[in-house]
């Protein structure tokens, strides 16, 4: 708590496509006396983008926390390559970046000032130099530049998600945990925020995202991992995770899965009494 | 950024203005190049007119001088203390004298003059008042905070529970009292700057100093505090550590300006709000220009205070909370249109 820290932040160094940016091994989770995650193991590589499924209270967001470093946990979770424990606060800062599913703010910044408090950890480092193009990439990215002056809590709910989107953006990390990135949004701006993040992957970040729009996940993810009652019960590409049977039981209700007639990829719908 | 700068400039003319207004203006009167006359004598240039009133330059360097100095550091370190109070609770209407931890810290100080206690000499009593206020400000730190954040009920609810026992213990010791330490309890319950002299100042300077400078090295940290704990700490923050730092700061800062002025309420959260309105909520301007405006506004306050009736002096406390009490029903109506009721 006291004294300092003696050690200069170590910066991330690149690394190829397909090397593992988050390593979960064994992952354990208790919140009382209930066991939140129970044995999660899961790796995310460079240049892909998994979408986390599951119903509510499977514990998606104690995983995207755990991660975060926000609860204590057992098991082992590596961050470029290194435990967890072993990063200063500052150094975990330049590597991921964190989207919650709720934003707080207690004063009123402007858009332009809260986007560009994801270049913090970059303060004092030469990539402080890209600060400027770093924050306006993000704020076009994300849509949200027409109202860079407008004040945090006059936006509405949607546009308060975007700029805590754009906020993550500018981080420029390698590896995005992104806590429904999309729920607050409307269509145009859901499959804006998947471009963004499919284009992020491209360019060799890691991107793990919650989704309950099973359609979003099944036609933008690279992979697709699905979290039931603490446990990672399937991970794999869309189309051999997404099936029927395994919805229905995860979900407990009846859903059925059609492949889409262009693309192929599946498209999940709960099944409905035909009307009349 | 600019509008900053001119901010800080402004509140830096107006604070050196109001200071020689405040120090030529009197029982005595002493006209403002005067003032500047005996100010270069002092410092041994030969340059413009002495005192010509008489025992002129006695009031100005035994009387006035270090009241207008003491004005200074109290207002710099009330203004500071709710501006970083603020940051860290994450609530708007967070004050030293609101939420109890001036009261706290006045319970300590009236405790050393009612015993009498001269443990550590001229120290003593803020050494208790910084004791007391940072014991109070973790109390209320830890009894308002849930899941993470500061619900203004709850804030607020905590700051009339400190409040009550705070009086209660201080009226407990106006019990126990002589009449000479009766006189100076009541003068703390209504905050006073009339016994000022340069060993209260030589006292309370260095740690208003000390407080206002960690505070302003925390000021990007707070920013990002803004956001909530969960995200400051994404970004890198170490969120244990400012807040540990913060509250130290403010106990700090309370201490020293409750030591030997007593308890003036409002002062940290008009301020603070007011700056927020021409600059917006960043704490590097933020910060130093709270200290700046509540130098201002308490120098000018107790200038109204001491001149406003002839020969007679109001209590500068309750000056501030005439002015400061309107003020924080009309920020509460707001909070509460604002978040669409109570959160």
């Amino acid at each position: 708590m006291i004294g300092l820290r003696v050690r200069r932040p170590i910066t991330p160094r690149p690394v190829p496509p397909g090397s593992a940016a988050v390593e979960i091994r064994g992952l354990q989770v208790e919140r009382g006396a209930r066991t939140v995650l129970d044995g999660v193991d899961l790796t995310v590589r460079t240049g892909e983008v998994l979408a986390l499924v599951g119903p509510n209270g499977a514990g998606k967001s104690t995983l995207l926390a755990a991660v975060g470093g926000d609860v204590a946990f057992t098991g082992g979770i590596s961050v470029d390559g290194a435990p967890l424990a072993t990063w200063g606060h500052t150094e975990l800062a330049m590597r991921r970046a964190i989207l919650l599913q709720r934003q707080t703010m207690s004063f009123p910044f402007t858009v332009a000032q809260v986007v560009r408090m994801g270049r913090a950890p970059w303060a004092g480092t030469p990539l402080e130099d890209d600060d400027d193009a770093a924050v306006a990439e993000a704020m076009r990215e994300t849509d949200v530049s027409e109202f860079a002056d407008r004040p945090h809590p006059r936006l509405s709910g949607g546009e308060q998600a975007r700029v805590a989107l754009a906020r993550v953006l500018a981080q420029r990390t390698g590896t995005l945990l992104l806590d429904e990135p999309t729920a607050a949004l409307d269509l145009h701006h859901q499959e804006m925020v998947f471009d963004v993040v499919r284009e992020r992957a491209s360019a060799g970040a890691a991107v793990v995202t919650v989704v309950h729009d099973l359609g979003l996940a099944a036609a933008h993810a690279d992979r697709v991992a699905v979290l039931a009652e603490g446990r990672l019960v399937a991970c794999g590409p869309p189309g051999d995770v997404l099936t029927a049977e395994m919805l229905s039981a995860v979900y407990r209700h009846d859903i059925e899965v059609l492949p889409h007639p262009r693309t192929g990829r599946p498209l999940i719908l709960p099944r409905r009494a035909a009307p009349g | 950024m600019t509008r900053g700068a001119v901010l800080l400039g402004g509140l830096g003319v107006a604070l050196a203005v109001l200071c020689l207004v405040a120090a030529s203006v009197g029982q005595v009167n002493v006209p403002p190049d005067q003032v500047i006359g005996s100010i270069l004598h002092r410092v041994g240039l030969d340059v413009g007119p002495r005192p010509t009133a008489l025992r002129g330059d006695d009031a100005l360097w035994v009387v006035r001088f270090p009241r207008v100095a003491l004005a200074v550091v109290t207002g710099a370190a009330l203004g500071c203390s709710g501006t970083v109070m603020q940051g860290v609770f994450g609530n708007p209407l967070a004050e030293p004298a609101v939420i109890g931890v001036s009261w706290g810290a006045a319970v300590g100080a009236a405790t050393v003059i009612v015993f009498g206690l001269t443990v550590l000499g001229d120290w003593t009593i803020v050494a208790a008042a910084f004791g007391c206020g940072l014991g109070t400000t973790l109390l209320v730190y830890t009894v308002s905070r849930f899941a993470g954040r500061t619900e203004v009920v709850t804030l607020l609810l905590t700051g009339i529970a400190v409040n009550a026992v705070a009086s209660a213990l201080l009226g407990l010791l106006m019990f126990a009292a002589g009449n000479d330490a009766l006189r100076a309890i009541t003068a703390w319950n209504l905050g006073s700057l009339a016994g000022a002299n340069w060993g209260a100042v030589a006292t309370v300077t260095p740690l208003a100093a000390a407080g206002c400078a960690v505070a302003f090295g925390c000021a990007r940290r707070l920013d990002l505090l803004s956001l909530g704990e969960r995200t400051a700490r994404h970004l890198g923050v170490d969120v244990e550590r400012l807040r540990f730092t913060a509250i130290v700061v403010i106990a700090l800062l309370t201490s020293s300006a409750v030591a030997f002025a007593g308890v003036i309420a409002f002062v940290g959260l008009v301020v603070p709000h007011l700056i927020r309105m021409v600059v917006g909520p960043g704490h590097r301007t933020l910060i130093p220009a709270s200290a700046l405006g509540g130098a201002v506004v308490l120098v000018a306050a107790d200038l109204v205070a001491r001149t406003a009736i002839a020969y007679q002096e109001l209590p500068l406390g309750v000056l501030t909370a005439l002015i400061g009490g309107p003020f924080f029903f009309w920020l509460l109506r707001r909070a509460r249109s604002g978040s669409g009721g109570w959160a």
